[in-house]
């Protein structure tokens, strides 16, 4: 599908969307003309108009070949409908390299954002135009939502899960985020808003981040954070960075590897994967390991898991 | 078969309550499910209302956010699973299976009852819940509903007891309609409306242990910190989606296959033709059965399934419109060169089916991936099933009650007076519903208590027709009851018609038929010059 540009369309994503809905539009006015008229035009020119006339109408009981071709013709349509709707979204689900991260994490009811350098903020996200951006996204509470209109996309935050989200914005601007799986007393105004900078201011407001958030030393990297923790928990005892084989696997170029896992599927090394394999080690245990490591779900608070996720990712 | 005129009070002719709530008689227990799922129609109705008076703001102006979630947490659930699921199965479908097939009554006459009385404790334990009421959506997605403060446990009892209700009501007809067909009364003869209460019945008794599995589960989460779906505990709230919708996807067919049902008894009589493609609407109503099954994903796009399991999921929904849209264009051919009347049932048969064209039509737009994951969970989802349930189901509904007003009750309805009633009703309808399409487009989220000041004239206009709507039905429901006190008469067969039922007096005796019919054709043999006559 070709790329529309309408209602506020934000992306060439978007536009793609607003390609397939329009073509269904068409498909689907189509066909309610064709049958409400047939509907109107029948019960108009048939009505009764004798009372005695009554018992002389036709004594049609089917015709098959009309019944195949309204089955056929139906079907062949809504194939084409399902192609289109699954093309589109399987290209915007496809990662794009070089993507500006940004971590979001939902909670009754506000967005709290972090940035791999550190930085943090509530409620609004500040991205560069023209480059694609990935939300990393997570909730700690309930389930929450985080859909972007002006995008046509939206990804549910699950407790427990990582589910990620990519967009690139074309414009510069300011565009509404909204809270789309209800999630209590507050789910209405839980809203947040994405701030799309030309890219050369984007670099200045992200150099001048000291002065403006105040406590330069907040904005510890997350990877940082991550690597910090990593030492002090003791992972490095059994897992290595680079050319050593321990009592468990390498972590070097683990992240969006194919990992084999026992039992002979494999799996993608992405964010929900390693947040996983933190928390419930012996979920998914990889081929020719022992499934000996312990969970970390008590001892790592949700920030340091997402340090470490972090911090995995940097070693590629 | 010959009309019998109507005569006395038929199987209405035993009065007081003990008459009523010991009865065995499947019109009278159908009598009592109508008038408590209507009673619940009202009900959730009002929910309605006062939500849509809240939406006349953007601001939360009468009630408190919290307010409005719960009530349009009570307006969803009642109108699911109190009213929308039983009204046509258990009301209109015990009334009228027995006299379809010419049997005395249902096949376990006692279970019957049973069921009724399960579906009122049923009903009983959901009022008792609402002392903290909820607020989690009909949907009770957790671990919102493991957490919040409301009787989630009371009212998941309630709910179990009301499938167990309609698991139990939908084993009696398949067995009534398996085994006590008069004789001559062939599958390839059955009404239509028995073709639509068999699938329905198999959805209900396959499906409905889904759910009540589920509640059991939210319970035991509540109750006894058991974790089934808690991430915090190791449980997994995705699961939860999962048997949700396993169980209501498969429900939204229990709610409109019977509808459809009756939209194929009422189009023929009116037209006075043959219904077009018999064995096709009856087979399409099974497959619609079938493939409901393994859909449920549609609903679960954007919580972080594969793309592969959604393009699976999206592939096999589109494949429940096929076997739809075929019954649409049965009925539309089978209006070709009738001879149409509009009586009200036939006002209410056409405006089903142009009702549900329009929620039909904007299926593909939820079924495309890329579409759906713009709409989900926004008004044009809240739209979509308001024109399909309340479009659809509800309209079939009306024209079902129209339609046998005059066999249930002995009297005749005013037909002015529906007629002005079914004007308001359609109005109504797409002025509060069509407006949300347009809405939900714009991006409103739905079950918001406010909203951004760029959706306030869809909502004002949307609250203005749900007003008209509102009108519309009441005045239906007095003519109703006005019938009901002061309605002429009514003949055995006002609409002449062919199906069994008519073939009896209005009302019908408790016995339903005074000898035991045989059957020696199809019931939509109109137009034959040998037909009966007006
Ligand atoms: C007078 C007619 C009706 C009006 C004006 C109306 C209006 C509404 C409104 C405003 C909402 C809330 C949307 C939101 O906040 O997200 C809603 C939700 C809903 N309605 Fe209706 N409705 C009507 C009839 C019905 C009927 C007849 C049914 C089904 C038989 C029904 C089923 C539902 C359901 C299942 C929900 C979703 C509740 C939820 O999100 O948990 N409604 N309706
Ligand atoms: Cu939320």
């Amino acid at each position: 599908m070709g790329k529309i540009s309408a209602f506020g369309a934000a992306s060439s994503q978007a536009g793609r969307v607003d390609a397939v809905f329009l073509m269904i539009l068409v498909i689907g006015i189509f066909f309610f003309l064709l049958t409400q008229g047939m509907l109107i035009y029948f019960a108009v020119k048939y009505r009764r108009r004798r009372p005695d006339r009554d018992n002389e109408t036709l004594q049609i009981t089917g015709n098959h070949l009309l019944e195949f071709f309204w089955i056929l013709i139906p079907s062949i349509v809504v194939v084409i409908i399902f192609y289109y709707g699954w093309r589109v979204y399987t290209d915007q689900r496809i990662p794009v390299a070089g993507a500006t991260e940004v971590y979001v994490n939902a909670r009754q009811w506000m967005y709290e954002i972090k940035y791999p350098d550190g930085r943090t903020a509530i409620n609004e996200i500040r991205v560069p135009a023209g480059k694609p951006v990935k939300f990393i996204l997570s909730a700690s509470d309930v389930l929450h939502g985080f859909y972007l209109p002006d995008f046509r996309v939206k990804m549910d935050m699950i407790p427990g899960r990582v589910t990620t989200l990519w967009v690139q914005p074309d414009r510069p601007g300011s565009y509404q985020i909204f809270c789309t799986v209800y999630c209590g007393t507050g789910h209405s105004n839980m809203m947040a808003r994405l701030i799309v900078m030309p890219p050369r201011e984007y670099a200045e407001w992200a150099a001048h981040r000291e002065e403006e958030g105040g406590e330069g030393k907040e904005h510890e990297p997350l990877a940082v954070r991550g690597e910090r923790v990593v030492k002090n928990a003791g992972c490095l005892n059994c897992h290595a960075i680079g050319g050593a084989v321990k009592v468990g696997p390498d972590w070097k170029g683990l992240f969006g590897s194919n990992v084999p896992l026992e039992g002979g599927k494999t799996v993608i090394a992405d964010e929900d994967y390693l947040r996983e394999s933190i928390v419930d080690p012996g979920a998914k245990v990889v081929k020719g390991f022992p499934n000996v490591m312990p969970t970390y779900k008590t001892t790592l608070s949700k920030e340091d898991i997402d340090a470490v996720v972090a911090y995995l990712k940097t070693l590629r | 078969m010959a009309e019998e005129s109507g005569s006395g009070r038929g199987y209405l002719a035993e009065r007081g309550w003990r008459s009523w709530a010991f009865t065995m008689d499947h019109k009278r227990i159908g009598v009592m499910y109508l008038y408590t799922t209507i009673a619940f129609f009202f009900i959730g109705g009002i929910f309605a209302l006062l939500l849509r008076l809240e939406l006349l703001s953007p601001q939360a102006k009468y009630f408190s956010d919290h307010t409005y979630n719960v009530f349009f947490t009570l307006h969803g659930a009642m109108m699911i699973f109190l009213f929308i699921i039983p009204a046509i199965p258990s009301g209109l479908g015990n009334f009228f299976i027995p006299l379809h097939i010419g049997a005395k009554d249902v096949a376990f006459p006692r279970i019957n009852l049973a069921s009724y009385w399960v579906f009122v404790a049923g009903f009983l334990v959901v009022i008792a819940s609402l002392v903290s009421p909820m607020d989690t959506g009909w949907t009770f997605y957790t671990p919102y509903s493991a957490k919040t403060g409301a009787a989630v446990a009371t009212l998941s009892f309630g709910i179990f007891l009301i499938g167990m209700s309609s698991i139990l009501t939908g084993l009696n007809f398949i067995v009534t309609i398996h085994k006590l067909r008069a004789p001559g009364m062939t599958w390839y003869r059955l009404p239509l409306f028995i073709w639509g209460m068999y699938s329905t019945s198999i959805i209900q008794v396959v499906a409905t242990p889904v759910v009540g599995v589920t509640f059991l589960l939210l319970a035991m989460e509540r109750l006894l910190g058991v974790a089934f779906f808690d991430p915090a505990k190791g449980g997994d709230p995705v699961l939860f989606q999962h048997f949700f919708w396993f169980y209501s996807h498969p429900v939204v067919y229990v709610m409109i296959l019977p509808a459809m049902g009756i939209i194929s008894e009422v189009i023929p009589v009116f037209s006075r033709k043959p219904i077009f493609g018999y064995k096709a609407i009856a087979y399409s109503s099974l497959a619609i059965a079938f493939i409901g099954f393994l859909v449920w994903g549609h609903h679960m796009f954007t919580s972080g399934m594969s793309p592969l399991a959604n393009a699976i999921f999206s592939f096999l929904t589109f494949f429940v419109a096929v076997p739809t849209a075929v019954k649409v264009f049965n009925w539309i051919a089978t209006l070709y060169k009738g001879s149409i009347t509009f009586e009200s049932p036939m006002l209410y048969a056409l405006t089903f089916i142009f009702l549900f064209a329009v929620g039909g039509l904007t299926g593909p737009f939820l079924g495309a991936l890329a579409t759906n994951v713009q709409l989900h969970d926004t008004y044009f989802v809240v739209a979509h099933f308001h024109y399909t349930m309340m479009g659809g189901t509800v309209m079939g509904f009306f024209a079902g009650l129209h339609y046998w007003f005059p066999k249930m009750t002995g009297k005749m309805l005013n037909e002015k007076i529906a007629r002005i009633a079914w004007a308001l009703v359609f109005i109504g309808f797409n002025v509060t519903f069509f407006t949300m399409f347009i809405v939900g487009v714009k991006g409103m989220p739905r079950r918001y208590a406010e909203y951004l000041p760029k959706f306030h004239v869809e909502n004002v206009i949307s609250t203005i027709g749900s007003a008209i709507l509102a009108v519309g039905i009441a005045v239906m429901f007095l003519n109703f009851l006005q019938g009901l006190r002061k309605g002429p008469p009514a003949p055995g067969n006002p609409w002449r018609a062919l199906s069994l039922e008519w073939q009896t007096p209005s009302p019908p005796d408790t016995e339903n038929f005074h000898e035991n019919p045989v059957v020696t054709d199809w019931p939509y043999g109109y137009g034959k010059p040998k037909g009966p006559t007006a």
